[in-house]
């Protein structure tokens, strides 16, 4: 199947948001993000759908459309009138319901639509993987800049704004994060199932570590791992590529969970 | 040290703090008691730059809060530590020293030593590469303790530090704290539920119920009319349990 370019250009991508996601993802689940992340998948939508009308590139609409659902919802939560759940409900649904009008405002939108809902990793092309590579590098580089002090604030905000570290901001900074990788993620599995690439390998990794370091690792090379078993099983028995992925890990999780249920020793 | 001049302090327009003044000198402990709602944490945030004031001036090494040279370690009130928490003890207590390093910086050889004098100090070096969320409650608050030494080794701020602790535990953790203000003499100011064992403990005392009710030493303060009328009860203080706490706290 490597004979294909365009196999090439898919395992490429898969690796690259594999890696990504499983790294980012020790944070999702460490902080407990999963929700905020799924609003935010599904609000990229909405992005994409205004790029495609506007006959803008419907990734970067959908990052700038992304980032400012994630800023949004951190704004209102600050408020704290509603609960987070209420709030990330709200902008979700209602950035989904634009994304779907706009689709249907076009001809042929059934076909656009599911490609960005579901993945369409098979069409993507030269250019598009130097995006989500120069992505990818951006986002891991961002990351690694600012692992301290956010591995400190997850431990415990309160004292890291006591010893001074810039506790909203870095919040803001790993929720922008979080929208920039799921629009990465978006051509591989769509928005539906990034989701499940964000917190499927770094659930796994904590059952079978217990030091951040180990499960960082273990996260990342299981994101890639779906990734590259996922669509090796797509090609071999004709399915939905996006969807393997996702499949492949949470098969993963699952021999995971046999293995290692009571978590690491 | 620590100063405190008319400081007043709201939240969402309804007064938390009014009026509160009082200076800890170095090398002295101040507890902090009141009922529940009395406003004792918003004054220890208030005093590292977490909450606003709203009237009066707080002063921490002559610096305005959060913004002293010297830092401050603190230890707030918490539950337990998530049993899965993917860090160990020294990685915690390491978190003491980030205010010094500069990003993607490895921790630097002072650093390293920082921490295991920190953890040699409160009992804990050989616990180090423990994951910490596995530890016990006494052992999980020393090495907050010690997270709070490697943030300073001069001014401690701790919000109900023996809170969750059953009796042995907190008379330990007491000790600890004891031998570590005689080793580097140490400046602490405390907030606890625990009038009786605060009482014990710490050199003087302040009882706020949003106002200052009365400061003085703990002799003078447990039986006092002002902390009578801060709680709105009466106290009926057993006289050995008291004398058992000030016998511990004797020899400071």
């Amino acid at each position: 199947m490597l004979e294909f370019a365009f196999m090439q250009r898919a395992f490429a991508a898969a690796v690259v948001i594999g890696v990504v996601c499983g790294a980012l993802g020790f944070f999702v689940v460490l902080r407990r993000l999963a929700f905020i992340g799924v609003g935010i998948s599904h609000s990229a939508i909405g992005g994409v759908a205004i790029g495609i009308v506007a006959g803008l590139p419907p990734l970067a609409t959908g990052a700038v459309f992304a980032v400012a659902v994630a800023l949004g919802i951190a704004a209102v939560r600050r408020r704290g009138a509603l609960s987070e759940d209420a709030v990330i409900g709200v902008f979700f649904s209602g950035s989904m319901a634009l994304g779907v009008v706009l689709f249907s405002l076009q001809r042929g939108y059934q076909q656009d639509l599911f490609g960005y809902l579901f993945g369409d990793v098979l069409a993507i092309s030269n250019g598009e993987l130097l995006t989500l590579a120069a992505g990818g590098a951006a986002a891991v580089t961002a990351l690694a800049l600012a692992f301290r002090p956010l591995f400190f604030i997850a431990f415990d905000e309160e004292i890291a704004q006591a010893y001074g570290q810039p506790v909203g901001a870095l919040n803001t900074a790993l929720l922008v994060l979080l929208a920039v990788t799921i629009v990465i993620g978006v051509r591989l599995v769509g928005a539906i199932l990034i989701e499940a690439l964000l917190v499927i390998p770094a659930a796994s990794a904590a059952l079978w570590a217990a030091g951040w370091r180990a499960q960082l690792a273990i996260s990342t090379g299981l994101g890639a791992a779906s990734g590259v078993l996922g669509l090796a099983l797509a090609f071999a028995l004709d399915l939905a590529a996006g969807a393997s992925i996702v499949l492949v890990s949470t098969g993963l999780f699952f021999v995971s969970l046999a293995l290692r249920g009571r978590g690491p020793t | 040290m620590v100063r405190f001049e008319d400081v007043s302090i709201e939240r969402g327009g309804v007064p938390v703090l009014e009026g509160i003044s009082f200076s800890l000198r170095a090398g002295h402990f101040l507890g902090v008691v009141g009922p529940n709602g009395a406003g004792k944490t918003t004054l220890l945030r208030a005093m590292l730059g977490l909450v606003p004031i709203t009237a009066g001036r707080i002063e921490v090494f002559g610096a305005r809060p959060g913004m002293a040279p010297t830092g401050v370690g603190y230890v707030p009130q918490r539950q337990a530590i998530a049993p899965t928490f993917p860090a160990t003890v020294r990685d915690i207590v390491m978190m003491g020293r980030l205010r010094g390093l500069g990003l993607l910086q490895r921790a630097r050889a002072e650093d390293q030593e920082a921490v295991a004098r920190s953890l040699a100090r409160v009992g804990m070096h050989e616990h180090a590469a423990r994951p910490i969320g596995r530890l016990s409650g006494g052992e999980q608050r020393r090495a907050l303790l010690a997270q709070a030494l490697c943030a300073s080794q001069q001014l401690l701020v701790l919000d109900e530090p023996t809170i969750g602790l059953d009796l042995p535990a907190e008379q330990a953790f007491y000790e600890l704290l004891r031998s570590l203000e005689d080793e580097l003499g140490l400046t602490v100011i405390a907030v606890s539920h625990d009038l009786v064992a605060l009482a014990a403990e710490a050199d003087e005392l302040i009882c706020i119920n949003r106002t200052m009710h009365v400061h003085g030493n703990p002799g003078e303060v447990v039986h006092s009319h002002a902390l009578r009328e801060a709680y709105r009860c009466e106290f009926n203080f057993i006289a050995g349990e008291l004398a058992h706490h000030e016998r511990i706290g004797g020899d400071r």
